[in-house]
């Protein structure tokens, strides 16, 4: 935890749902140590030529913009009004209902009623009005219109980079109104003026250049991945020896670079690998493609195309049929709604068809992605994988619903599905905290760096508070998800919050489980943690291992 | 401050219908002049603004999913909120324009002793709900001054709405439900610290405006009751472009006219517009369909990509290190 976290107690009790006495545009913005990101450093947004390119810090005066500042900003402002029926639309028809003003998990870590999406997006619908409507131009401020002045640019900034684009007011709003939509938008207008963030523009930079977010090279991608196969060696006694940039594979596999490089997420790429391993899948990895995530989402639409543009164009050159998609949050969100869109069309793949099952997932046939959950549930289905769930008795398990995969998909049931088939014991969270209401980690859309990390506590509470109650109750002491963002940010935050519950991939449960045929017999589960009850009962292991 | 800005505004605009009928006896402009200029700016306003709306792109496709997506055949999925067909997205257009299925979903979250609470919180819907359908009733009920004869529907709908047999004339419930369910909305907008804070100038007046309306309304109907064959002669003549001027029918007549054509004028520049929004939001009117169909965005820009050529150019030697395949040795 950063230094200067507050405890959990002294954070919550400085929660306050009263607003302040002053009303809204004459409280200042306060630039508050822990809640907000440094400022990106300049070679990174040289690298992928984004402008403005310079030293600044966000808690500085002068933010060092340029002259015409404000005309950029008003500029482009218009144009995606013209572009986006969404942002115009948003920002014409918000009544001010006030019915997601408690579902954002930043206003109910903070109270700050600026996090309330409604008013979030009246930060700039104040801006809106001003320069684009007839009352707004006329009336001013009775018409709620509000000049476009530094400090109403720092405060956009502030907030708008506190807002995790999870879509949660989206489900409660009457109209639709989507706070993450307007968020994207703003931050794109940011990027014109160099208002990027480090942890932000780094992984954009890397990616774009190297093929993954941390930059890893082609040669310490195999290399990361040895230590894993070596690993996995230890536990099954079986050697697996994956492919990468393999012409004429069947199928290309993606998955967030994550899932190679910290734990817990090399935990479910282990899950992964045993998986294909024991289907005999004519799958490759790329080293060029190695980036299922794309931070670019967080800059602007044309930069998320831009790295999104690998994955199809190592399909096209490797020759193969489809593509199988890792765990992951925003990944996901950006290939179902936006890659067809921004690359495709991906004529030159087939349809997907499980070489295993022969099911056709008719659901992909467009984009030719298919998500892996979907993937292992079909098999399980079919009855093409053994398992042995009380491997995995020594876990509790609940479920976190990423907001991308159930917000911007609807993904629910697969995963759960899987769960269900490889766990003895498994708990759901309240019905308020999951599915399409659940809760962000509170560090999603690049807000996870280590300078924010209080705002992060604050805005995981919701998340976090849902998982103590279940491990209160039921004994939960291990959260899965689908989202590599997840797994490397519910760590610290049920450390901070919770407390004895650790954080999986969905495939890391199903590999623990899944009997590899010539295994040996397994004492230890992928974090080469001991087995329970191996010792207890040996012969029922043995058996089992034979019928294996 | 919007309050009391927007409280004036509406009471202003009741004087000056008062002063200009009673006093300075502008019947003909407060009468047919404005009543004319208001409905055609309604009109022209509000299919400007969809028109705009509509002919804007929706360059991505972003629906919000609120259930199961259509995946495997065995998974059942949720077609109302996640639908992955037009029929869905009807079916889920129509929940929520016609019983605000989103508000429905609306929660309540506190805090108490380190731990969050969360609550059904339906009043916003039921409230929401009673207003739009008892001002849609008002609405439609007042077809019959502008039509000869009256068409059977709307007979039954008066005979309907004022079921209860009270008073003479019959109270209609429709009026009753409208004020009260606008006077919550307006309970709701002040006595919730949240929704107070976040409440504008333009988020009162609608409201005290349509107060103004159903009262005179109902002051017009039950209490300074006005000559209602003049009335319907008036109307009638309006709609069949014969303009008379209606002298001898109360001023409180003048005060309702004014109010509405207030309304009807400010509806197309307002947030009021949400009626005609709500059609055209892309995160409910879209289905869930973009790995099935390619969707296309008609701006699709041209971007600078870094080839896989690029690539192998700079990593080309550490790949050959660790017996990945290059295409130039």
């Amino acid at each position: 935890m950063a230094k200067g976290t507050p405890k959990p107690e002294e954070l919550i009790s400085s929660i306050d749902y009263n607003p302040p006495k002053t009303g809204w545009t004459e409280t200042p913005v306060n630039f508050a140590e822990g809640t907000f990101c440094h400022g990106a450093r300049p070679s990174y947004l040289e690298t992928v030529g984004f402008p403005n390119a310079r030293e600044w810090a966000p808690a500085d005066e002068d933010w060092k913009l340029p002259e015409n500042w404000k005309e950029i900003f008003i500029e482009a402002m218009g144009e995606r009004l013209k572009k986006y029926r969404s942002f115009q639309l948003f920002m014409d028809i918000c009544v001010r209902c006030g019915a997601c003003a408690d579902k954002c998990h930043f206003y109910i870590g903070t109270g700050d009623p600026k996090n309330m999406p409604v008013l979030r997006a009246e930060l700039l619908r104040s801006v809106y009005r001003k320069y684009f409507t007839a009352a707004g131009k006329i009336l001013g401020k009775n018409a709620g219109a509000r000049e476009l002045t530094i400090d109403v640019l720092k405060e956009l900034w502030y907030y708008y980079y506190q807002c995790t684009e999870c879509r949660r007011c989206s489900v409660f709003c009457p109209y639709g109104i989507d706070q993450a939509e307007i968020t994207m938008i703003v931050r794109e207008i940011f990027n014109l003026l160099g208002l990027n963030t480090d942890w932000i523009a780094g992984p954009v930079a890397n990616c774009y250049k190297k093929g993954n977010h941390l930059g890893l090279e082609p040669h310490t991608i195999t290399s990361n991945l040895e230590y894993l196969l070596d690993d996995i060696e230890d536990i099954t006694g079986i050697r697996i020896e994956p492919t990468f940039n393999r012409k004429g594979a069947e199928i290309l596999f993606v998955t967030p670079s994550g899932d190679l490089f910290g734990d817990p997420g090399t935990y479910t790429a282990m899950g992964y690998l045993m998986l294909f391993h024991e289907l005999g899948l004519d799958y490759t990895w790329s080293t060029y493609a190695s980036e299922g995530g794309n931070f670019g989402f967080f800059t602007s639409m044309d930069m998320a195309k831009r790295l999104n543009y690998k994955i199809y164009a190592e399909a096209k050159r490797l020759g193969v049929k489809w593509i199988l998609g890792g765990e992951c949050g925003h990944m996901w969100r950006v290939l179902n709604q936006y890659m067809d869109t921004w690359n495709g069309p991906a004529d030159f793949m087939q349809e997907p068809v499980s070489p295993i099952t022969g099911t056709r997932f008719e659901n992909a046939k467009s984009t030719k992605m298919v998500h892996i959950t979907e993937f292992t549930a079909d098999l399980i289905k079919h009855g093409k994988l053994k398992f042995d769930p009380s491997r995995n008795d020594h876990l509790n398990v609940t479920f976190h619903d990423s907001c991308n995969t159930a917000r911007g998909m609807g993904i629910f049931e697969e995963p759960r599905y899987i769960i269900n088939t490889v766990c003895n014991n498994f708990q759901e969270m309240a019905d308020d905290a999951i599915r399409e209401k659940t809760f962000c980690c509170g560090s999603g859309s690049g807000l996870n760096a280590g300078e924010n990390m209080e705002i992060r506590m604050r805005g995981g509470f919701p998340r976090a508070n849902a998982v103590k109650k279940v491990k209160e109750k039921f004994g939960v002491n291990m959260l899965a998800n689908i989202c590599a963002i997840d797994r490397a940010v519910l760590p610290p935050l049920m450390d901070y919050w919770v407390g004895g519950v650790s954080v999986c991939g969905v495939h890391e449960l199903m590999a623990n489980a899944l009997i590899m045929t010539g295994e040996k017999k397994r004492t230890q589960d992928l974090r080469l943690e001991d087995l329970p009850n191996v010792e207890e009962d040996p012969e029922t292991e043995e058996g089992k291992e034979e019928t294996a | 401050m919007g309050i009391f800005f927007s409280f004036f505004m509406v009471i202003m605009i009741a004087l000056i219908a008062y002063l200009g009928v009673a006093v300075a006896n502008l019947h003909m402009l407060f009468g047919i002049i404005i009543p004319y200029a208001a409905f055609t700016a309604f009109v022209v306003g509000f299919l400007m603004k969809v028109v705009k709306w509509g002919r804007s792109p929706v360059p991505f496709h972003i629906p919000t999913t609120c259930g199961q997506q259509m995946s495997l055949p065995w998974i059942n999925y949720s077609k109302l909120d996640n639908p992955s067909c037009t029929s869905g997205v009807v079916s889920r257009m129509i929940l929520e324009v016609f019983c605000f299925r989103s508000l429905f979903r609306n929660l309540k979250t506190g805090l108490q002793d380190g731990n969050i609470s969360y609550g059904s919180d339906k009043w916003l819907w039921l409230a929401g709900l009673a207003f739009h359908y008892s001002f849609a009733v008002v609405v439609v009920r007042h077809l019959r001054f502008f039509m000869e004869p009256v068409p059977a529907l709307i007979n039954i709908i008066d005979s309907l709405d004022g079921f209860l047999q009270i008073t003479a004339p019959h109270f209609l419930l429709s009026g009753g439900v409208l004020l009260l369910a606008a006077g919550y909305l307006f309970f709701r907008r002040v006595s919730n610290p949240q929704v107070r804070y976040i409440s504008l100038p333009a988020d009162y007046f609608p409201l005290f405006l349509i107060i103004g309306i159903a009262l005179s309304g109902i002051l017009m109907r039950y209490v300074a009751k006005v000559d209602i064959i003049q009335v319907k002669q008036f109307t009638i003549s309006l709609v069949s472009l014969q303009m008379s001027v209606p002298e001898g029918i109360g001023v409180i007549f003048f005060i309702h006219l004014f109010l509405i054509c207030t309304l009807l004028i400010y509806f197309p520049f307002s947030k009021l517009m949400h009626m005609g929004g709500i059609f055209l939001s892309p995160t409910r009117n879209l289905a869930n369909d973009s790995r099935i169909r390619r969707h296309v965005n008609p701006w699709n820009p041209e971007v600078k990509v870094h080839t896989y050529a690029a690539y192998e150019d700079e990593f080309r030697e550490k790949m050959k290190g660790a017996g990945i395949p290059v295409e130039k040795e």
